[in-house]
Formats: C-alpha cells, sequence, structure tokens
C-alpha cells in the first residue's frame, strides 16, 4: 500500500487492499493472506541516503518512518524530545538459522540503541512491547509523559515483521484465513498478518501543526483478567477502557463520530468487540476495522490505524470496513458498509491483545 | 501526590528478599525447579502456574509474595496498575518457538509455546490471579529504568488511572533470572520517588 | 485399547503441564474440559497438535475436537480408528 501515508489513504479510499495469497502446505488451510513489503524496494531507498546492509529490516523500515517524520516536522531531538517504539517481536527475523544478523540483534534494547544513535536521540529509547494494542498505547503512554513534562515532544514509532514465527504460531492457534479476513461479519474465518512501519510526532506544541493533527483528549487500557488468549465473554477489559477514555476527555458516546475498531476477524475478538462497544452505548456509532486492508500488523496496528484516523477525519471521510458483507456479531453496531462522507470532529481507537489487554484512546480533530 | 511505597521484594539467585529481608531460598536447583519449590513454599493454589513459562513465573511468584504480604489475596477486584519491564522480553520463550519451526521433518509448533512468546503474558497472568482488571504496561530496557517505571507510575496515580501500582523489574533469560517489584500505597514510610526506587532495587 | 488410554492419560498430563495430577486421578470417562480436569483452549489446541505429532492425523476443526476430547476413552477410540503412525 506504499511508502508514504498518502498513498496508503488513497488506496483505503480507492477500496483496494494489500493483501497477496501465500500458498504454505505447513497451514492449516494450506494458504493464507497476508500483506507484505517489498523488502529489495526497502533497500534500495535506504541506499539513497545510507548503507542497507548495516540495519536489519525492521530497522530500515523504523528509520525511514522516522526520517519522514522528521523531515516533515522539522524537528530535530535535543534533552525535551523522546523516542517510543512499540513493536511485539522486534527483530525476531535474526533468530532464523539462515539470517545473517546475530542473534543478540534480537534484544529490543539492541533494537533501540540503533534507532537511538541513528538520530541521535538524547535518551534511552522506550520500548513497550504489550500485544496488540502496543501502537496505540505507545500514544497513550506518549501523552501521559508529555503530561507530567518528562517530555515536550515524543516520535512514537511502531513496527512489526511478517515472519514465519508469527504465521506458525497463529497458525498453531487455528486463526488464520485462508481468504482476505472478514470483520465483524458472519461469514469470517479468522486474521490475515501484514507487516508495517509507521510514525508520529505527538507535541505539546500548538504551532507548527500538520492540517491532519488531532489532539488526543482521553486514553485508558484495562485488563480483562480472564484468561491469556481468549478475550472477555463480557468486553469487560474493553468497556473500562473505552469508559476511562471518555471519562478523560470528558464526551460521552453521544460525543464520538466514528470508531476505529481492532475487528482481526476471530470469532471471539470481533464479537467481545460488539458486546462492548454496545455496552459503552456506541452500538450505533459508524465503525470498521482496517484489517481487511493491510492485515493485521501487530504492534504497528494501532499506531498505523490511529494515522488512518487521522486522515479519515482530515478528509471528512468513512472508510468501509472492507472484507464485511453480514453481520456475525452478538449485538448489533453500525460496520460502515461502503466508504462515504461525513463530518467527523472526533473518533475513538481501539485495539486488544493477547494476555487479555485493552486499549482505548479518544481523539479531536484540531482544525474544523 | 506522591504515594509511598508499601512493600518491595527481590527474587534472584535462587533467593527470595520481602521488604530487604530473605525470606526464602533454594540454592542447589536450577532456575525453573528453584519457582517450583517457591510456589510450593507459598502455596498460592493456582495449578495454572504450571503452565507458564519462565517469566511468567518469575512475575507470578512475585506478585503473589507482595500482595500476600499486604493482606490483598481475595476473590475481589483490586484497583491496582501493572507495570513492568525487562531486557530480554520472552526471547527465553521465542527462541523454543523457533526451534520448534526450524526442522521441516519435525515441525510441530505449540500454542502453549507461542502464546509466552509476548512478555506482557505474564501482566496477564497477575491480572487474573488478583482480578486486576487496570492499567497495566510492559517496557523493555537494557537495565532497570527506576526514573521512567517511577515516573509513569506516579502518571498513572496523579491522572487517577489507578488507585495503586505494582511496578518492577522481571527478566528471565536463558542463563539468569531477576526480579524487583514493589507495591504503592496512599500512605507508608517510604517515599515512592525515583532515587528511593533505585536504592532499593540496588539493595539485593 | 487400554495401553492406548494410559499412553493418553501420561501424554496429556506431560503435554498439558499437569503437575499436581497422576494417571490415577484420571478416570477414563472423566470430561476433560469445563468441570473435570478444566482444560482450557490453548489445552485444546495442543492436543490438537499432540494428534498429528504422535498419532499422525490432522484436524482441521477446534469444533470437532471438543467432541473428540470429551474424554480419554473417546480420544482413544478416535486414534484407534484414525491413527497413521
Amino acid at each position: 500500500m506504499g511508502f508514504d501515508t498518502k498513498s496508503l489513504i488513497d488506496g483505503i479510499e480507492a477500496g483496494k487492499h494489500g493483501l497477496s495469497l501465500l500458498k504454505d502446505a505447513r497451514l492449516v488451510e494450506g494458504q493464507t493472506y497476508c500483506s507484505k513489503i517489498n523488502h529489495e524496494e526497502v533497500e534500495k531507498r535506504f541506499s539513497a541516503f545510507d548503507d542497507p546492509k548495516q540495519f536489519t529490516r525492521l530497522e530500515r523500515l523504523l528509520i525511514l518512518a522516522i526520517r519522514s517524520v522528521l523531515e516533515q516536522s522539522g524537528i530535530r531531538p535535543d534533552t525535551r524530545t523522546g523516542l517510543i517504539i512499540s513493536t511485539t517481536k522486534g527483530n525476531i527475523d535474526v533468530l532464523d538459522p539462515a539470517n545473517g544478523f546475530q542473534a543478540d540483534r534480537a534484544y529490543l534494547p539492541a533494537l533501540g540503541k540503533v534507532i537511538q544513535s541513528y538520530f541521535d536521540f538524547k535518551e534511552d529509547a522506550v520500548i513497550i512491547s504489550n500485544a496488540c494494542v502496543s501502537g496505540i498505547l505507545a500514544l497513550s503512554v506518549a501523552k501521559r509523559f508529555i503530561n507530567i513534562e518528562k517530555y515536550d515532544q515524543v516520535i512514537v514509532c511502531a513496527g512489526d515483521l511478517l515472519s514465519d514465527f508469527i504465521l506458525s504460531g497463529f497458525n498453531s492457534f487455528q486463526a488464520l484465513s485462508n481468504e482476505p479476513c472478514r470483520p465483524y461479519c458472519k461469514n469470517r474465518k479468522g486474521i490475515n498478518i501484514g507487516e508495517l512501519a509507521a510514525a508520529v510526532l505527538v507535541t505539546k506544541h500548538k504551532e507548527g501543526l500538520a492540517e491532519e493533527a488531532l489532539r488526543a483528549l482521553g486514553t485508558g487500557s484495562a485488563n480483562d483478567a480472564n484468561h491469556i488468549s481468549g478475550p472477555s465473554r463480557t468486553g469487560e477489559g474493553l468497556f473500562r477502557s473505552i469508559t476511562s477514555a471518555m471519562k478523560e476527555s470528558g464526551l460521552d458516546a453521544s460525543g464520538i463520530h466514528y470508531i476505529s475498531a481492532h475487528g482481526t476477524a476471530t470469532d471471539f475478538n470481533d464479537n467481545m468487540e460488539a458486546i462492548a462497544f454496545h455496552r459503552s452505548g456506541l452500538g450505533q456509532c459508524p465503525l470498521n476495522s482496517l484489517k481487511g486492508y493491510v492485515g493485521h500488523t501487530l504492534g504497528a496496528s494501532g499506531l498505523m490505524e490511529a494515522i488512518v484516523g487521522m486522515h479519515s477525519l482530515n478528509r471528512n471521510m468513512l472508510f468501509s470496513s472492507l472484507g464485511f458483507q453480514e453481520s456475525g456479531v452478538s449485538e448489533e453496531i453500525a460496520v460502515i458498509k461502503e466508504t462515504r462522507s461525513a463530518e467527523l470532529r472526533t473518533f475513538l481507537k481501539t485495539a486488544s491483545g493477547f494476555g487479555g489487554v485493552n486499549t482505548a484512546a479518544i481523539f479531536e480533530k484540531v482544525k474544523h | 501526590m506522591a504515594d509511598f511505597i508499601s512493600s518491595y521484594c527481590h527474587i534472584a539467585q535462587n533467593r527470595v528478599l520481602l521488604n530487604g529481608n530473605e525470606v526464602f531460598s533454594s540454592p542447589d536447583e536450577d532456575a525453573l525447579n528453584f519457582l517450583k519449590s517457591t510456589y510450593q513454599w507459598l502455596k498460592p493454589g493456582h495449578p495454572k502456574f504450571f503452565k507458564m513459562d519462565g517469566l511468567s513465573k518469575l512475575a507470578f511468584i512475585a506478585a503473589e509474595l507482595l500482595l500476600k504480604e499486604e493482606g490483598l489475596i481475595s476473590e475481589k477486584e483490586k484497583d491496582i496498575a501493572v507495570v513492568l519491564s525487562n531486557k530480554a522480553s520472552s526471547l527465553d520463550t521465542d527462541r523454543k518457538h523457533q526451534e520448534s519451526i526450524n526442522d521441516a521433518e519435525n515441525y510441530y509448533p505449540s500454542p502453549a509455546v507461542f502464546v509466552h512468546t509476548l512478555p506482557n503474558i505474564c501482566i496477564g497472568e497477575i491480572s487474573i490471579r488478583h482480578k486486576l482488571y487496570s492499567e497495566n504496561v510492559f517496557f523493555v530496557s537494557d537495565g532497570f529504568q527506576a526514573a521512567m517505571i517511577s515516573n509513569y507510575s506516579e502518571a498513572l496515580l496523579k491522572l487517577g488511572k489507578t488507585q495503586r501500582v505494582l511496578a518492577g523489574w522481571v527478566d528471565w533469560d536463558s542463563d539468569s533470572f531477576e526480579a524487583f517489584l514493589y507495591l504503592t500505597n496512599n500512605q507508608g514510610a517510604i517515599a515512592h520517588e525515583a532515587e528511593i526506587v533505585s536504592n532499593l532495587y540496588q539493595r539485593k | 485399547m487400554t495401553e492406548l488410554i494410559n499412553e493418553l492419560k501420561e501424554k496429556i498430563i506431560t503435554q498439558l503441564n499437569l503437575e499436581d495430577i497422576s494417571v490415577e486421578d484420571i478416570a477414563d470417562g472423566d470430561a476433560l474440559f469445563g468441570s473435570g480436569l478444566g482444560l482450557d483452549s490453548i489445552d485444546a489446541l495442543e492436543l490438537i497438535v499432540m494428534l498429528d505429532k504422535d498419532y499422525g492425523i490432522k484436524l482441521t476443526d477446534p469444533k470437532e475436537g471438543r467432541k473428540i476430547f470429551e474424554t480419554v476413552k473417546v480420544m482413544a477410540a478416535y486414534i484407534e480408528e484414525h491413527r497413521s503412525k
């Protein structure tokens, strides 16, 4: 779906997806769909300014993303600038015996050091590895750090790779779909995995903001306290996260114009979300999952989906929840079936993950 | 509004220290057997312990110790956020999963192993055990970052996101393990400040 | 069949890390899921892997698994019928 935000958003608006067929006899269904990055293309782009061979696949992606944000914003990391990295598995590909890098590059602090020193950030990277909520949780943590005046601005980046490690793991859970995924749909069969890197600048400064900038009004996280891989049947953790974010933002359900939900297209996750949204009074709020466009990008998903939400609001467009045909959840939710225009000022981003984690964040357009 | 540290523990080198005092040790065992012995000494009555990987077992024991010390073992939910960190993430288990997929002739990846290839699973286990529907986060850093952890914990308290915080360091790697956890409270003798947290951590 | 049943009980205990349970504690007709041994969804998936690895049986529908794993006796009967190892 491209190497820049505009390509991604334009692609989503046009209803295009970046999923491709992967045939593998080891998979339960013999095949699945994933979104893959063209790493040769990445190497080529990277060579334009530095030697790609020194950096792992993920490091190249993160560096490209951060470079773009620094260029666009014109900021230079100083002592008041933080760096947060969100990832579930980091350089997991180096554990593969065929990989050329040393296995200890898999330590996340090593990844952090590479990124920190590349851009000369003054402090160590804060690395968050909290399953699939990491991307949106990283924004929550950035907001909190700025609130307590630990930093004035934070570069938040997120990334995860497509790998045999991940595919084999989700395959052992029988969680992979053999077709492009269908979040919330009656016919959903499971997830598609994707790989992606993204970066944003979170700042307390009101000047020089991009046209699409958002204000983070409130964030909250809560654990299901139920099971390490199965979500709560009552959507407890997600419901409490949303409640916490709403309380901090001063908004109630009527003040939320759009929900960018998690929607992985597993049986249990999607149903749990519908229950939680219903409990929060959000059953009528237009909602989508973006997993049908680029698959589930794990530690990157929360951040990337927040960025798409940002552009959704900027363009006043509700993007369709790609893959959805007919509701297959126990509570009524307002899944967006076709991309359409709408006056949007606020949105709620949610994510859930293994370990019973849930995070919710409410954003508002700065310029409207 | 600053809070206090009401109790803390260290678990390393087959010793368990509670508030600075050694309360259990089992010197000649390997790491997993040491944790099993600690479980048998603590008697939490939680058979799922044996399905956990090393990191989760270590975190579980440390949390159990502190909550038991504070008289908080109950069926009721508790508003205690969990803020943990380590250096090795879930690498010990990651390597096991990787091994299970390296040989095409013996390709049987295990879902129980795979689910543990995320460091925050240990927080999930603690949350399930103690009914913590609370804020949680898992950070990864080269060494224990007393300032970062205590600052973030204070932020959660200040913002009213939680009443108490269970925070610290739980590291598990192939050749060593170390846990340092503390619990905050709105009253107590030890101030919840970065330098104090750092000093408590050093005192092993 | 008795040999297979005992073998299964041993495998279940080691594979699923049921530390405080011994072969004698599992009756042939005891429910494995729900109230009996209290196994969960990850255990069910582990048993599916075990069926493949040790008996050459590939189960692609986890729901089918729940029926097959009802008791050790039911499991043994299914394995006897379908095993290729």
